[in-house]
């Protein structure tokens, strides 16, 4: 990003806090408390260690929820693009599971297997799951047919094609997936929590719902969009950047 | 040591767009003998780039057969495409080191960009060298498998006139350093002259042999644009039937 991008950029977080602050005062209410409010808030519950321990537990089953979904996501969709049949057989179910909704698949997950610790991490994967599949199985029927031949001709073993030639092509779709995988099971999660978890961002945010706390509202939102933006800054655009070294 | 290599393919057909069969080869039978440069010469769309990817056992939904001749097993192949496909994420080095498990001889590697003088460029991707210099890494990519037999498609198409001619002079003194046999597919008469030992002159689809032709102009008289320019009217002339090939 150059000098006066950088410049452009701060200058409209600084206006979004400045119109948020403008409106604090304006309505003078509990509401929507100012900024120095809700970062009093997050800095107190910090110190409680409220905050840390409920949102490690959240982050723990989204990196949990989200290395499966992935994992498989990947292996799946790889598998769907490569073999026409294959995907003609599982097309119906993967229309079907994209369709559900994020909330059916939580209150049968919770049904049928009790409110435990497995059921909210199955609920999420289920939910994430089709949207890896059908990202990675459109980047691998992308796939460049020369190169794949010319792996073919000279020999190149199985796990060297999905390695040297397959998975460097599929590298933009798996960071695609990634982004909006987080993105998704972040929402997901604390709907999980929200329902049936005695722990977590989603059980917190329940109960500063009863209470009409806005303000520890905002300031657990705060640290959910700092933490995004750690993840963002600290591992997606290192990788990016890495992976796609080769380009001019 | 083997001693050539015999195809014969009796029938490669398609099945077109409103589902007619078409015909690409029929019947096509060549004994290519060892460490021969040949080159194939005929019209396009006649089937030359499906007889190299059958060679290469790309295509395999023919009938027919490609063996070393007294051994009866597939030939090793190495392959310069038209492009030439070389892997963008990998440097120069790592994409030859991926056709040969090369931690096992680097050397060889050494040698080859020597030879192609790519050396400075080995740690370079791809996307930084120039299409000649690209051109240069597949063929090095191709003779370190060191292949019984070395297809290359039009290989310096699109490269202009000087390029093409530099690389031509690095391609035959890599040749003979490591001589196999080459099937050089080309449109370009003199090209072939100036490449060949044998020149094998091909039909429209189905696509036969028409004539074999082997070049009588010494290997160090090549570079004389004149004995190509002799040998080529002579041929012409000979054989008026080439004109409608080219």
């Amino acid at each position: 990003m150059s000098m006066s991008n950088k410049l452009l950029s701060t200058l409209s977080f600084l206006l979004l806090i400045a119109l948020w602050y403008g409106m604090a005062i304006v309505i003078n209410d509990n509401t929507l408390p100012t900024p120095t409010v809700v970062l009093q808030v997050l800095w107190q519950e910090i110190k409680l260690g409220q905050l840390p321990h409920h949102f490690g537990i959240t982050l723990l089953r989204l990196v949990t929820s989200f290395s499966i979904a992935m994992f498989f996501g990947c292996a799946i969709g790889i598998a769907l693009g490569r073999d026409k049949g294959l995907n003609a057989f599982l097309d119906n179910w993967l229309i079907i599971f994209l369709n559900i909704p994020a909330f059916v698949t939580i209150i049968l997950c919770y049904i049928w297997f009790g409110l435990i610790e497995s059921a909210a991490i199955l609920a999420v994967v289920i939910n994430k799951l089709p949207n890896v599949i059908v990202t990675i199985r459109e980047g691998t029927k992308a796939l460049d047919k020369d190169l794949l031949e010319m792996a073919h001709c000279y020999n190149f073993s199985k796990n060297k094609i999905l390695f040297h030639v397959i998975w460097p092509q599929l590298h933009p779709f798996v960071m695609a997936a990634t982004r909006s995988g987080l993105a998704l099971i972040w929402k997901i999660i604390l709907i999980v929590e929200f329902l049936g978890r005695s722990d977590g961002m989603g059980y917190q945010l329940h109960l500063f719902y009863q209470l009409f706390d806005v303000a520890s509202i905002l300031a657990y939102t705060i640290a959910f969009i700092v933490v995004i933006q750690l993840i963002e800054l600290l591992i997606l655009k290192p990788l990016d950047k890495k992976a796609l070294r080769w380009r001019r | 040591m083997t001693t050539g290599i015999h195809i014969s393919i009796k029938n490669k057909t398609y099945t077109t767009a409103d589902s007619r069969q078409y015909i690409a080869i029929a019947n096509f039978k060549l004994s290519l003998p060892n460490d021969n440069f040949i080159c194939l010469v005929g019209p396009s769309g006649c089937g030359k780039t499906t007889l190299l990817n059958i060679i290469a056992n790309l295509d395999i939904d023919y009938q027919g057969e490609i063996s070393l001749i007294e051994q009866h097993s597939p030939p090793k192949i190495g392959y310069i495409f038209q492009n030439p496909r070389l892997l963008p994420w990998h440097t120069v080095r790592e994409n030859i080191e991926l056709v040969i498990n090369s931690h096992q001889a680097p050397e060889i590697i050494d040698s080859l960009l020597e030879s192609m003088q790519l050396t400075e460029h080995q740690h370079n991707y791809p996307e930084h060298l120039s299409l000649g210099m690209s051109r240069r890494v597949s063929i090095i990519r191709a003779f370190a498998v060191n292949p019984d037999i070395l297809l290359m498609d039009e290989p310096f198409v699109s490269l202009d006139a000087p390029t093409a001619r530099q690389v031509r002079s690095l391609l035959l003194k890599l040749w003979r350093q490591r001589p196999h046999t080459i099937l050089f597919v080309t449109h370009d008469l003199r090209e072939a002259i100036a490449l060949a030992d044998r020149l094998i002159f091909l039909s429209a689809s189905p696509m036969s042999v028409i004539s074999e032709i082997d070049v009588t102009i010494p290997r160090e008289d090549r570079n004389n644009d004149q004995a190509i320019e002799s040998f080529r009217q002579q041929l012409l002339n000979d054989y008026p039937t080439i004109k409608t090939l080219l």
